[in-house]
């Protein structure tokens, strides 16, 4: 009888021991985890604020035109060198009307051309094509060109920045 | 001599390595099994033990900065002592690593050596291969050139396809909303630390798997797997008949993992690495980044799919094909081994094989892309130094057809060839057609004047085989 009960705490206190061992372990697992996993997941849940970037005095641009404009993204790190650098395309539609064109291709992010020629943007992974306006006009795109926000401000064109357009189902 | 077998053998004493690696390296495998067909798992894992020392050799140089990443390919490749041929070695080593895990598979499923009992050898195989897909993509992009980054995007915006987290899953993948410092630093973390921990940890678990369950015998027709005999017989088989697998059975991998790294090292030599593109400048648009040539049929495969199916086919198409290579041990775990009797897996591999390399073929020549590069049509091709068809010619020029449609040899493949253009269509119809465009050609209805349009078509109509013959005689 006695043995049976001295068996019984034994087992019991393997099976303290058994669950506390885990137990230590899941939770030290669990706090260090919060820390990595975040720091690592942040980039989702942490957007760059949008920035105006001024892209060239309003007179450096002629009516009708389209053109490629540089600046720097919204959000660049010290050492990001040339890869800070990001392009769109500014169409001048009148004294102080634009419209600005991401120069990523809606079908899979590739980068498209003007082709002032054809007035037609073209890219060159898959095909795609659109008219002057963005909307397509050949090609897999499922829609037209992304826009950026256009603005004047003290005699410089700028363009708000934006993450690069993801096209989503 | 003496005194080093001495010491050694306090050593074996001590750690028991002999005693506990011996009988391991050493384990009976069916005599069968010793053949040149099953050299493809070894030589991957030779190839991947290469692809760690010159990743490792390559890491003292690298710097996994976006800034200073590109400088420092140069530098590895133009100034360093051999490291341009360490650099050649690691992409050589990628592409044979792809091949011969595809090599390997495709052995594997021929001869079914993933039924009973060797269903989780296939499970662990099919996510070792689906890591070295991963290391070779983010392998592509830490190769820090224009390429790697529109690469990245591409990725990300596939990435965005996925149902409701699309977006999460694209920022994860690049680190944030645009490409810049933080896409090369988790680029490298993922290509340096993530799977290749990962890799090591499947690569142990598949070996283990090896040795407890043994090396799968030579199929024959008629002998079918019973699961409830298999570990019976095989116990038996390899009693009666089995052959140590060093070194009887080892020689030949050795032979044919030699010959595979002689020649990657061959190739570094006299190829060496793959130039880089330009500098990873988003704002530069003149790009076209192609992947490397592993990637190409998929590439191709983008392109090609019906736009309306193509999130579907780009999200659940790949999702798809794991599922059925992780299901197909549970499939059909027993029954005939030999592909003899079993055509249909000839079938299968034969028709992957076929579809691959013509996507491949494709991709290579990409035809959907406009050619930019296109050399203008002549004055001698035109046929003319004056008036509308000379006009015309100059147009179809300036106006972007060349980049889709070829002329006598000058122009893109995205469009018809239209050196005989003039035989096939009437002017009305030619007229619809800039117009209008269709299929997949975009109607020049708002760019072009009437002026513009009517020596366009006069031009076209010129593109006859009678004019070409008179011409090409003319010139003689």
């Amino acid at each position: 009888m006695s043995e049976k009960t001295k068996t019984s705490e034994e087992c019991s206190r393997r099976q303290f021991f058994t669950h506390i061992s885990i137990a230590l372990g899941s939770i030290a697992a669990v706090m260090v985890a919060i820390p990595i996993v975040g720091s690592v997941l942040a980039p989702i849940v942490k957007k760059p604020k949008p920035i105006w970037r001024p892209v060239g005095e309003l007179k450096s641009f002629t009516v009708g035109d389209i053109v490629k404009v540089s600046f720097i993204d919204s959000s660049p790190l010290p050492w990001a060198g040339v890869t800070a650098e990001s392009a769109a395309w500014l169409h001048r539609k009148g004294q102080e009307e634009f419209t600005c064109f991401s120069v990523n291709c809606a079908h899979l992010g590739c980068p498209v051309r003007w082709v002032a020629g054809a007035k037609l943007f073209m890219c060159p992974c898959h095909g795609g094509v659109y008219y002057e306006d963005g909307s397509v006009a050949a090609g897999p795109p499922p829609r037209g060109l992304y826009n950026y926000p256009v603005r004047v401000h003290n005699g410089q064109v700028e363009i708000l920045t934006s993450p690069i357009p993801i096209t989503t189902v | 001599m003496e005194s080093l077998k001495r010491a050694w053998l306090w050593f074996d004493d001590r750690t028991g390595l002999v005693s506990a690696l011996g009988p391991i390296i050493k384990h009976p495998v069916p005599a069968n099994s010793a053949s040149w067909f099953y050299v493809f798992g070894s030589a991957t894992l030779f190839a991947f033990m290469l692809q760690v020392a010159t990743g490792v050799a390559l890491a003292f140089m690298y710097v996994p900065s976006a800034g200073e990443a590109y400088q420092s390919l140069q530098y590895i490749t133009d100034q360093t002592t051999f490291g341009r041929i360490v650099r050649g070695m690691h992409n050589w080593g990628a592409s044979a690593m792809i091949l011969l895990v595809g090599l390997h598979m495709i052995r594997v499923y021929m001869t079914a050596s993933y039924k009973f009992p060797r269903e989780m050898h296939w499970i662990s195989g099919v996510v070792l291969w689906a890591l070295t897909v991963i290391m070779a993509f983010s392998g592509q992009v830490v190769r820090w050139d224009q390429t790697a980054v529109w690469s990245t995007i591409v990725a990300a915006e596939q990435a965005g396809r996925i149902p409701f987290i699309g977006t999460w899953v694209a920022d994860f993948l690049i680190g944030g909303g645009t490409i810049g410092a933080a896409t090369l630093s988790r680029m490298f973390a993922y290509h340096v630390f993530i799977v290749p921990a990962l890799l090591f940890l499947f690569i142990g678990f598949h070996l283990y798997l090896v040795i407890k369950n043994g090396i799968s015998e030579f199929p024959k027709a008629g002998k079918p797997v019973d699961p409830k005999t298999y570990r019976e017989e095989y116990k038996a088989l390899v009693k009666k008949k089995g052959i140590p697998f060093w070194p009887d059975a080892a020689w030949r991998d050795m032979v044919f993992g030699f010959i595979v790294i002689t020649t990657i090292l061959l190739i570094a030599i006299i190829i060496g690495p793959p130039a880089l593109g330009p500098p990873p400048d988003p704002s530069n648009l003149d790009a076209l980044p192609v992947p490397d040539w592993y990637f190409v049929f998929y590439f191709a495969f983008l392109a090609l799919m019906p736009p309306a199916m193509e999130t579907y086919l780009m999200v659940f198409g790949p999702l798809l094909v794991g599922a059925l290579l992780f299901l197909l041990p549970f499939i059909s775990n027993k029954g005939e081994r030999s592909p003899l009797r079993r055509p249909w897996a000839v079938a299968i591999v034969a028709l992957t094989i076929a579809s691959i390399s013509g996507l491949w073929a494709i991709g290579i020549s990409s035809p959907w892309s406009p050619h930019f590069h296109a050399k203008p049509l002549t004055v001698e091709i035109i046929g003319a130094d004056s008036g509308p068809i000379y006009r015309g010619g100059m147009d179809f020029n300036e106006k972007g057809c060349l980049y889709c449609h070829t002329i006598s040899g000058h122009g893109g493949l995205r469009g018809p060839d239209l050196t005989y253009i003039g035989d096939r269509l009437s002017a009305n119809e030619l007229t619809w057609r800039i117009m209008n465009g269709g299929l997949n050609m975009p109607g020049f209805g708002g760019t072009l004047t009437n002026e513009e349009l009517s020596d366009l078509v006069i031009f076209l109509k010129s593109r006859t085989k009678e004019n070409q013959e008179t011409s090409s005689s003319g010139g003689d």
